[in-house]
């Protein structure tokens, strides 16, 4: 991973990547950049190519072609567990949580990456293993804590209500302590009381320094949050800036609701 | 007496014993402890203990494969060859096979450095094979993992000039010690400390030697199961994807969860090597592996105290109610006066012939149906429980459902 001209503003930078799979472009040639601390949404109709190009940021797909820097890295390529340990967290469309532990080993597991007990320290559980996983214990305990489900930390995961979940996915991508956290449709499903909620949690997050680039089909809740929006149709990128603005795009009126004649 | 009392509330006795694990833990370990003084009292010779040493065996065997099925959630079937591999490690350097080999020199290492080296020799090879295949999934993996415990028999079979090939190796040195305490829980009549002790083929000396390789496996591997890998290992199992995009490293993970796993494959083979005094091709077979799984799977997956009790339970099985069956029926319909019965005739074999024949019937039938009584094992891992409950409830849902739907 080589060091690439750094934008110090940027934290996440993609250019013209591109995702083929066979004769299909998922993502065509899209560049963006993200900036330090802000919250950017990706909208754009069901099939546009959107998760496909949270896939390729962290690591699942090989992009095709195109660059992606975070934060002066270039990464392009980069295995998931590397993109993990260098700072990008995601949580998933469809929960992808370990359904049969509980959810405070759940965090856990978030932790595994920021902990340093080797093979032998947990063999012979010497005093540092103990330690750390007294540590770590505590840490998932609060981070269940900041999105609220502490009382399910025994529970496990598949036996948590849906929302809960949900928050249950982000606790854990915030346990790898990310620069960068990749939501996929964090409210879908939700009513819209939990999506107020959610939106809370979302500022919650903010204030701890970390930069939220989020998936989502409730253009309320992207306008409501996000300084900067990605509009996606077709892999291709057909409009970006403050949601004031792309509300009023006239493509993007019509990826949404079709051309009028 | 309020200072015994402080340290009997101390041990939260009460609370540990009502955890169900550490209760079967506990009962094992005194079942273990009086095993050979009581079966030495109450038989009179030492075949009981001997046979319990060698059940030790296969629980060691069904501990470390836990650790690549139950834990990390990989089918392995070739379990078997690692076994070999750590037979063999011993066997070539503690007998006469090196003279008669290209090296002309017979290697006469002590045993209990060669239990680590078989150790990690088998580890080794486990790494060896895995960092290849451990990027399948699944069912393939179980036929690389297949192909691999019918080559590694194969090459012990095959290269002869080293092995012995079908011959064999024979007359393996036995472990000894400097000194070893002897007592009436072996049979003698005083305690005495021993000088200069070989294990020869003392069985309650080697059956002293398992069970303390099984309590310290257990322990290592316990503690493993409740850290920062152990969690990694689950994690895999449950979900590989979401488990990668948390920053496990999934392929070296895997390869951990198969190198462990081996290492008390081999850490068996040498000590089998040891007991058995011959190390030969058609001890680890297929069917080796296959019963080593049986006991996981029968025990419960994923969880060591389970896995124990499955290993003694179709030990005990095999080898010694479906192999004295026979016998015992003829005993039988002899007492009770259908002695006639043991008379061949036609096409009827005799009571004790088909008996004979149906020994592996039987055990067939008893696997289905403890499989089909108890899916999860006869000490599931709570995770395994929940599974299958979980299992039947979508099953019941999917059921009213479709009579809604209809």
């Amino acid at each position: 991973m080589s060091e690439a001209p750094a934008d110090r503003d940027s934290i996440l930078e993609l250019t013209e990547l591109t995702k083929r799979f066979g004769g299909l472009l998922a993502v065509d040639s899209v560049s963006l950049q993200i900036k330090r601390g802000e919250v950017f949404a990706l909208i754009g109709p069901n099939g546009a190519g959107k998760t496909t190009l949270f896939n390729s940021v962290t690591g699942m797909f090989r992009p095709t072609s195109g660059r992606v820097v975070f934060d002066g890295r270039v990464i392009t390529g980069s295995k998931p567990h590397e993109v993990a340990r260098l700072g990008i967290a995601r949580t998933f469309q469809n929960i992808r949580l370990f359904d049969f532990m509980t959810a405070v080993d759940n965090v856990k597991v978030g932790r595994h990456v920021r902990m340093k007990a080797k093979v032998w320290d947990s063999l012979f559980k010497l005093p540092r293993e103990r330690h750390e996983e007294e540590r770590v214990t505590e840490e998932a305990m609060e981070l269940l804590r900041f999105v609220g489900i502490a009382r399910f930390a025994n529970h496990y995961a598949r036996n948590l209500p849906y929302g809960q979940q949900r928050r249950l996915e982000i606790a854990r991508a915030l346990a790898t302590e990310p620069k960068l956290l990749l939501l996929d449709e964090p409210a879908a499903g939700f009513t819209p009381q939990e999506k107020v909620e959610l939106m809370e949690l979302v500022r919650k997050i903010l204030t701890r320094g970390i930069t939220v680039f989020l998936i989502e089909h409730d253009m309320k809740l992207v306008m409501g949050i996000s300084e900067r929006i990605v509009v996606l149709d077709h892999g291709e990128k057909i409009a970006e800036g403050p949601p004031e603005e792309v509300r009023k795009d006239r493509r993007v009126i019509e990826a949404y609701l079709g051309k009028s004649a | 007496m309020p200072a015994a009392r402080s340290l009997w509330s101390r041990l939260h006795l009460r609370e540990r014993i009502r955890d169900r694990d550490t209760a079967v833990y506990g009962v094992l370990l005194i079942v273990a402890l009086v095993w050979p003084m009581a079966t030495i009292f109450a038989t009179g010779d030492t075949f009981l203990t001997s046979q319990a040493a060698h059940a030790g065996t296969w629980v060691l065997l069904a501990v470390g494969l836990n650790v690549v099925v139950g834990f990390a959630g990989l089918l392995d079937l070739g379990y078997a060859a690692f076994f070999a591999i750590g037979a063999y490690s011993y066997a070539l350097f503690a007998s006469f096979q090196l003279a008669s080999s290209p090296l002309h020199h017979a290697y006469h290492l002590p045993f209990w450095l060669m239990l680590f080296v078989g150790m990690f020799v088998a580890a080794a090879f486990g790494a060896i094979l895995g960092f290849p295949t451990l990027r399948l999934r699944g069912d393939y993996l179980a036929i690389v993992t297949l192909g691999f415990g019918e080559i590694v028999p194969q090459l012990f079979l095959n290269l002869d000039q080293w092995t012995g090939g079908i011959n064999a190796i024979g007359s393996i040195d036995q472990p000894s010690l400097p000194a070893w305490i002897t007592g009436p829980w072996a049979g003698a009549n005083d305690i005495a400390i021993v000088r200069d002790f070989n294990f020869s083929f003392d069985p309650v000396a080697y059956y002293v030697l398992i069970v303390i390789l099984i309590i310290g496996a257990v322990i290592l591997v316990n503690n493993l199961h409740r850290s920062r890998l152990g969690r990694a290992w689950m994690a895999i199992r449950e979900d590989e994807v979401a488990a990668a995009a948390m920053g496990i490293n999934t392929v070296t993970t895997k390869l951990l969860a198969f190198a462990i796993g081996a290492s008390f494959s081999g850490f068996a083979g040498a000590y089998y090597g040891a007991s058995f005094g011959l190390v030969s091709p058609d001890s680890f077979l297929f069917v080796v592996s296959v019963t080593v799984l049986v006991m996981v799977v029968l025990g419960g997956m994923g969880n060591i105290a389970g896995v124990i009790i499955g290993a003694i339970a179709i030990y005990f099985l095999l080898n010694s109610v479906l192999s004295s069956l026979p016998a015992n029926l003829q005993s039988l319909s002899n007492a009770i006066g259908l002695g006639w019965l043991n008379n061949s005739n036609g096409a009827w074999p005799g009571l004790s012939e088909l008996a004979q024949r149906l020994q592996f019937l039987l055990y067939g039938l008893i696997l289905v149906l403890m499989m089909l009584l108890r899916p999860q094992g006869i000490f599931p891992s709570r995770i395994r429980e929940q599974e299958l409950k979980h299992a039947v409830a979508t099953e019941e849902e999917t059921v009213v459902e479709q009579a809604h739907a209809s």
